[in-house]
Formats: C-alpha cells, sequence, structure tokens
C-alpha cells in the first residue's frame, strides 16, 4: 500500500503523463497522477493512442468546464478523445442521455427524472432494504467466508435496478458478463460485441412488453406503454436508453459498494466512529464517493475555443475530468487525502457536474446507504480473509472497484 | 429573499431537495420546486447552499438574506 504523502520529488512538467492509469492503492489517484497534482488547473496527458489532450484537476475549473456548452459529450464527434481501445469498439453508435448534448439530451433526461428523484429514492427504501437483508441472511447462513463482491456488492445493485427498470433479474448473469466485457473488455471487438448482444436482449425484452397487452411498472415498461406507442421515442432510442441505466444502474454502486468496505476495512477507526454512529451514515457515503471517485476521466471534445485558467483549449481537443484529483483539490477540500466524515465532502464531482450529473445519483445514495450500514450492522466482526495487499482490484482504464473481496465474520 | 427557478434548465439531479429539504422539493415531474409557505427560503440557510449545488445553475436568489 503506498502513502500518498511518502511520494515527493519534482514533477516533471515537460512530459505529459499517461492517461488513465493504474491506481497502486485502490482508493487514492493513481501514483503517476502526482504530477497533475502539482497546483495547475489543467495539463496535457497523452493517451493509449499517442494523442495528447487536456485533464482537469482543479475543482472550480472542473465545475466551469462541465458546466460549458461549448464542451460537446456527442462520442460521434471525428475528435472526440479515445481513451481505450474497447472505447473505440463502441464509438460507431449514438448512446442515450451521456453521448448527447443539449437540446436531445434534455429531451431525453426529462423523461427519466420522475422516476430518480430524491422523493423516489426515499419510497425505494423499505424494497432496498428487503432485498439487501435477504442477501445478507443467505451470505450469513452460507459463511463465514464469503467473497462480497459476488454475495452482496453486485447482487444488490444488480436486483434494484432489475426491478426498477422491469429487466427480469434470473437474466442477471448473462448482462453482468456483457457489461463486463463491454467496460473491462481487452479488444474494441470484445466491447462491440458486448455491446451488441446487450441490444439484442434488451431489444428483445422491449419487443416482449410491447406485444403484452398490460405490460408491467417498471421504467422500461412505462417507455414502451407511453412514448414508444405515442412516437415520442423509437425503439432504438429505448434499447440505447435501456443500456444506460441498466449498466450504469449496477455497476457503479457495485463497485461502490465493495470498495467502500474495503476503505473502511483499512480505517479501523473511522468504521468503529460509523459504528458507534450510524448517523454519519449519509455524510460516511458522501466522503466515500469524493474520496474513491470511481468514475474516472469522463470525456469532452471542445467545439469552440476556451479560454480557461490561463490556457486555450482549441476547437476540436479532447478534454478529460480527473475525478479522483479534482476531488482532492486542496483549495477545495482540507486535508484532501484523509478519510474524514465530518468534513463537507458535498459539491464533489463524483457523480459529474453539470447537465450530465448522475441521473441515479438519489437511488445510489439510497443503496449504499443502505447496504454499507446494514453490512456493518449485522457483521461486528467484519475483516478481511486475505492480506489487503493480495485483494485484487480493477485497472485503471475503466470504473473503479475491487474484482474480490474475500471476507470473512 | 426571492428564488426563482428556472425549470426550463432543471434537471430533476435533485441536489436541491437534498440540500435543503425544508424549502425544495420536486415536483411529480421531476423538476425543482418550492414547499408551499417557504417560497422565501424561511430564513434556512441551506438555501444557498441548495443553489450552489445545483449542477446547472437553475436557482437563483436575489434580495435580503432570511
Amino acid at each position: 500500500m503506498t502513502d500518498l504523502t511518502d511520494i515527493t520529488g519534482p514533477a516533471d512538467q515537460a512530459d505529459p503523463v499517461a492517461f488513465p492509469q493504474d491506481r497502486t492503492c485502490p482508493y487514492h489517484p493513481p501514483t503517476g497522477y502526482q504530477p497533475l497534482r502539482d497546483g495547475r488547473p489543467l495539463s496535457r496527458v497523452t493517451l493509449f493512442d499517442g494523442r495528447e489532450v487536456w485533464v482537469v484537476t482543479a475543482h472550480a475549473t472542473a465545475r466551469a468546464l462541465l458546466s460549458d456548452p461549448r464542451l460537446s459529450s456527442n462520442r460521434l464527434h471525428p475528435d472526440f478523445p479515445v481513451p481505450t481501445e474497447r472505447f473505440a469498439g463502441v464509438r460507431d453508435r449514438q448512446v442515450a442521455l451521456l453521448g448527447q448534448d443539449d437540446p436531445e439530451h434534455h429531451r431525453q433526461r426529462r423523461m427519466m427524472i420522475p422516476s430518480f428523484t430524491v422523493k423516489r429514492a426515499t419510497e425505494l427504501r423499505p424494497w432496498i432494504q428487503r432485498t439487501v437483508d435477504a442477501l445478507l441472511d443467505a451470505m450469513i447462513a452460507q459463511g463465514p467466508p464469503a467473497e462480497l463482491v459476488s454475495a452482496f456488492a453486485l447482487p444488490v445493485p444488480s436486483m434494484v435496478i432489475c426491478g426498477l427498470l422491469g429487466v427480469p433479474y434470473a437474466d442477471h448473469e448473462f448482462f453482468e458478463e456483457q457489461t463486463r466485457r463491454l467496460l473491462r473488455g481487452r479488444t474494441a471487438a470484445e466491447a462491440r460485441g458486448a455491446r451488441d448482444r446487450l441490444e439484442e436482449y434488451l431489444g428483445g425484452l422491449i419487443d416482449d412488453k410491447a406485444r403484452q397487452g398490460d405490460p408491467g411498472d417498471g421504467i422500461l415498461d412505462e417507455l414502451v406503454r407511453n412514448q414508444l406507442r405515442d412516437g415520442t421515442l423509437d425503439r432504438a432510442e429505448i434499447v440505447s436508453l435501456a443500456i444506460i441505466l441498466l449498466v450504469a444502474g449496477h455497476e457503479t454502486t457495485a463497485n461502490m459498494i465493495s470498495l467502500g468496505t474495503y476503505t473502511l476495512l483499512r480505517h479501523p477507526d473511522r468504521l468503529a466512529e460509523l459504528r458507534a454512529d450510524p448517523t454519519l451514515l449519509p455524510a460516511a457515503v458522501e466522503e466515500l464517493m469524493r474520496m474513491l471517485s470511481i468514475a474516472e476521466g469522463m470525456q469532452r471534445v471542445a467545439l469552440e475555443d476556451i479560454e480557461i485558467a490561463g490556457a486555450t483549449i482549441r476547437a476540436g481537443e479532447g478534454v478529460l475530468f480527473s475525478t479522483s484529483v479534482i476531488n482532492r483539490d486542496p483549495d477545495r477540500y482540507e486535508e484532501p487525502d484523509t478519510l474524514d466524515f465530518h468534513r463537507s465532502a458535498r459539491h464533489h464531482v463524483a457523480f459529474g457536474f453539470g447537465i450530465h450529473q448522475c441521473l441515479g445519483q438519489n437511488l445510489a445514495r439510497a443503496e449504499l446507504e443502505i447496504a454499507l450500514g446494514s453490512l456493518l450492522a449485522r457483521l461486528p466482526g467484519l475483516r478481511l480473509a486475505v492480506p489487503a495487499d493480495e485483494v485484487r482490484f480493477k485497472p485503471g482504464d475503466t470504473i473503479q472497484g475491487m474484482l474480490e473481496l474475500p471476507v470473512t465474520w | 429573499m426571492h428564488i426563482d427557478i428556472d425549470k426550463d434548465v432543471c434537471i430533476g439531479a435533485g441536489q436541491c431537495a437534498l440540500a435543503a429539504p425544508g424549502v425544495f422539493t420536486q415536483d411529480d415531474d421531476g423538476f425543482s420546486a418550492l414547499l408551499p409557505g417557504r417560497e422565501d427560503g424561511a430564513g434556512d440557510p441551506m438555501v444557498r447552499e441548495a443553489a450552489r449545488a445545483c449542477p446547472v445553475s437553475a436557482i437563483r436568489l436575489s434580495g435580503p438574506a432570511g
């Protein structure tokens, strides 16, 4: 485990650092990003294909640029930055919501927001609690030990998003595997194949719902019943929305549960503090989201020249956002590398900022509070079943989290 | 204090309702709305926090606090 404070030595500003890089410790930014933390609000980095792009690292600059309509999310734009080989395999098609600019983005988003309000997330809490309790019952009956990702961290959000969308959970092994290939596949062809299989599966599901006289009450059922029938959305748009909601709805939260648990187990004083005072839970979840910043390297392309923070971003240049560095901007957060449930972690950009800020953030908060709170309450002796430095976590070019988390109690 | 919400800009993130639940809510369409009787912010210090938390700057505050 590398302690960030051990890193010294001058930052080499002449050579752009590679982006993205693997983390050394799963809850700290990669040590290779240290040159990006020297106080400059944005820097040049080099992508896997050799292209140089900007990476934004200052909190105020990130908020300004993520709100700037001169930066586009359209991945069909020929100059859109391609952070990984697999991404190159899936940028042949427009994606709903996160790949759209306004006004089309706003049209899609406003159809979705009634299902993801704070009020709706609050209404869902008892059902989420029952889901979490049943999974913990099963895990406790079979253990100790347990592998927490497959027994708990992944099934919680997977069951929740299936119930919300109206996707049969019985198909979870299929869509979780395709999601893994889409987000962590080695090649462009692997990612494209996974995207195509998800499209085929969800397209078939939507056709089934459209044929039924009385579809269920999931979000996809409602899109079929209302938007598809009145022509507001066509089949391809609903399939694209379904992929985004299904993939983003389970993969991100699963990573926060696994990495959040690991981080708490590596901070025994904070863990004891949280156990002693469960009212700290919402603040702890917010602080974990700030510190872990699992969605790294959001991408945009500049449509016009933009003067910001003493730099000029030229039209056609790529702009990435290093959320892990932005969320540790010392001008915004005191002792940013310290896990502290008493700071105001609010205003972190772990959910993004601007028009694309996470649609599911209120659902995610509810799931994380219930999952982490119940896990700690039910298993007072929870600990790692293997040495901490042997636990495998995800590479830096995807959403950050644990590959597996062997625990005992 | 006068609170103006631009519903054409609002993306329904719910940050206002989360930051200042005593003043803000979300209507049936998910857009930011003011709770009845709290249209002036009711002196809630979290109103400024709510405006700052809005990811699309849809909340404008004017006039004296409180």
